[in-house]
């Protein structure tokens, strides 16, 4: 279980530039935090940060869990679940083969049927993904995003692509999430409807 | 680990094998490489015999990398490298099953074709079996030193073409022992060119996972 997620005076750097500096930030477990921005303002390379991507120029992010504060990327990774704006899919896999994978490649057992049904695309199972349409692709996403079962969700425009239900469903699974302890930190330019926290990022 | 990791072996394996997958063409450019030379040659069987070797190593090396640049660039452009970055696997797990995934989809495949290919050449028995030896032995270093390519020309866009420039200098060692080998079996001599071959493939095989793995981290963060 992860407690909470705290940035200590962060700092990007993506070539020469420097994207943002001084950044400080804390969110607690059963909290969700809404990044804002101008197009390239950082927040991609923010996500990337937290994901272990990317190191800091100078800063620390440390994420507070029952076993300990964790400052090392690669470790935190194992806490985070990645919804970014690539699909991650696959045109030659089946929608259930491709959910499959995710669930085995993160040592999940059981049937990923009931998830697939959650997110409304249990109709498509055992159709390639090269069919899928944007929108359905990002659902597969939210699906392996659930299946996942990790605690800190990071999410990159989680809305683009989906249909009024779909943001329905994608505000309702990180709502639940966040009350079963989770976390969310996403960035994206509509409204969560969640009560989230925002965090502005300014061009440095 | 071994359920993520065979999970990620066996995707890669059944995306090999699909449509627009690698496995097949491989193969046919293996097979195809083969029946030219004797037909451009001519059919000076003494002749043929004796250059076998060196072909079928030579075509075997350049089928091998028709389908390296794909191994890490797909799942980098699609975003999956990410996914799979933040699994329970270590990055250098996800390169030892790359890896391995290749060898099943490519180097194996290559190697059980090799004795038919070498009918087109009239090379003998023992010479057939060297050969196929030689490509056992060695296909898996030709993987190996090939995901180091591969995964430090990931992110380029046309990561492909370069990518033959910096393996195929690497892998001059195990075309020279694996041709050595069959040559060596023509003349029946020993020339010790197999205990060669196993000790290139074998650490190229254990070192290229943590070199392949540096260059994801590189990657990733760029």
């Amino acid at each position: 279980m992860i407690s909470s997620l705290t940035a200590e005076k962060l700092a990007c750097v993506r070539g020469e530039r420097r994207v943002f500096t001084d950044l400080v930030f804390r969110v607690a477990a059963g909290e969700a935090l809404v990044v804002e921005g101008a197009n390239g303002a950082g927040k991609t390379s923010l996500l990337r940060l937290i994901a272990g991507f990317l190191t800091p120029a100078s800063g620390a992010i440390v994420l507070n869990t029952d076993k300990g504060a964790i400052n090392d990327g690669e470790e935190r990774g194992h806490y985070t679940g990645w919804l970014g704006h690539q699909d991650a899919i696959k045109p030659q896999l089946s929608v259930g083969e491709q959910l499959e994978f995710f669930a085995r490649l993160y040592g999940v057992q059981g049937t990923v049927l009931p998830v697939l049904e959650r997110v409304g695309i249990a109709r498509q199972r055992e159709l390639p993904c090269r069919y899928l349409s944007a929108g359905q692709k990002k659902r597969l996403g939210l699906a392996r995003l659930l299946l996942s079962g990790r605690g800190l969700w990071l999410l990159d425009e989680p809305f683009a692509a989906l249909d009024t239900a779909g943001r329905g469903l994608a505000a309702d699974l990180m709502r639940s999430h966040c009350s079963a302890g989770g976390m969310v930190i996403a960035a994206t330019h509509d409204p969560l409807g969640l009560g989230a926290r925002v965090l502005r990022l300014e061009a440095a | 680990m071994s359920g993520p990791f065979v999970s990620l072996l066996m995707r890669d394996l059944k995306l090999a094998g699909r449509s627009g997958g690698s496995a097949a063409l491989a193969l046919a450019f293996f097979a195809l490489v083969a029946t030219l030379v004797p037909l451009g040659v001519g059919a000076d069987l003494r002749l043929l015999a004796r250059i076998a070797g060196g072909v079928l190593w030579v075509g075997a090396v350049l089928a091998a990398l028709l389908s390296l640049d794909r191994l890490y660039q797909g799942d980098f452009d699609d975003g999956s490298l990410d996914v799979i970055a933040l699994s329970p696997l270590s990055l250098e797990q996800v390169a030892l099953a790359k890896l391995l995934a290749h060898w099943f989809s490519t180097g194996l495949p290559l190697t059980l074709l090799s004795p038919l290919l070498a009918l087109l050449f009239g090379l003998p028995g023992p010479g057939t079996w060297a050969l196929f030896l030689s490509l056992l032995i060695g296909t898996p270093a030709v993987s190996a030193v090939g995901a180091i390519g591969a995964s430090l020309t990931l992110s380029l866009k046309r990561g492909g073409l370069i990518l033959p420039l910096i393996i195929l200098p690497l892998l001059a060692p195990a075309v020279i022992f694996g041709a050595g080998a069959v040559t060596a079996a023509l003349d029946h001599l020993s020339n010790g060119a197999l205990g060669l071959l196993s000790a290139f493939s074998l650490a190229a095989v254990l070192l290229s996972p943590f070199a392949a793995a540096a260059c994801v981290r590189l990657n990733l963060a760029g």
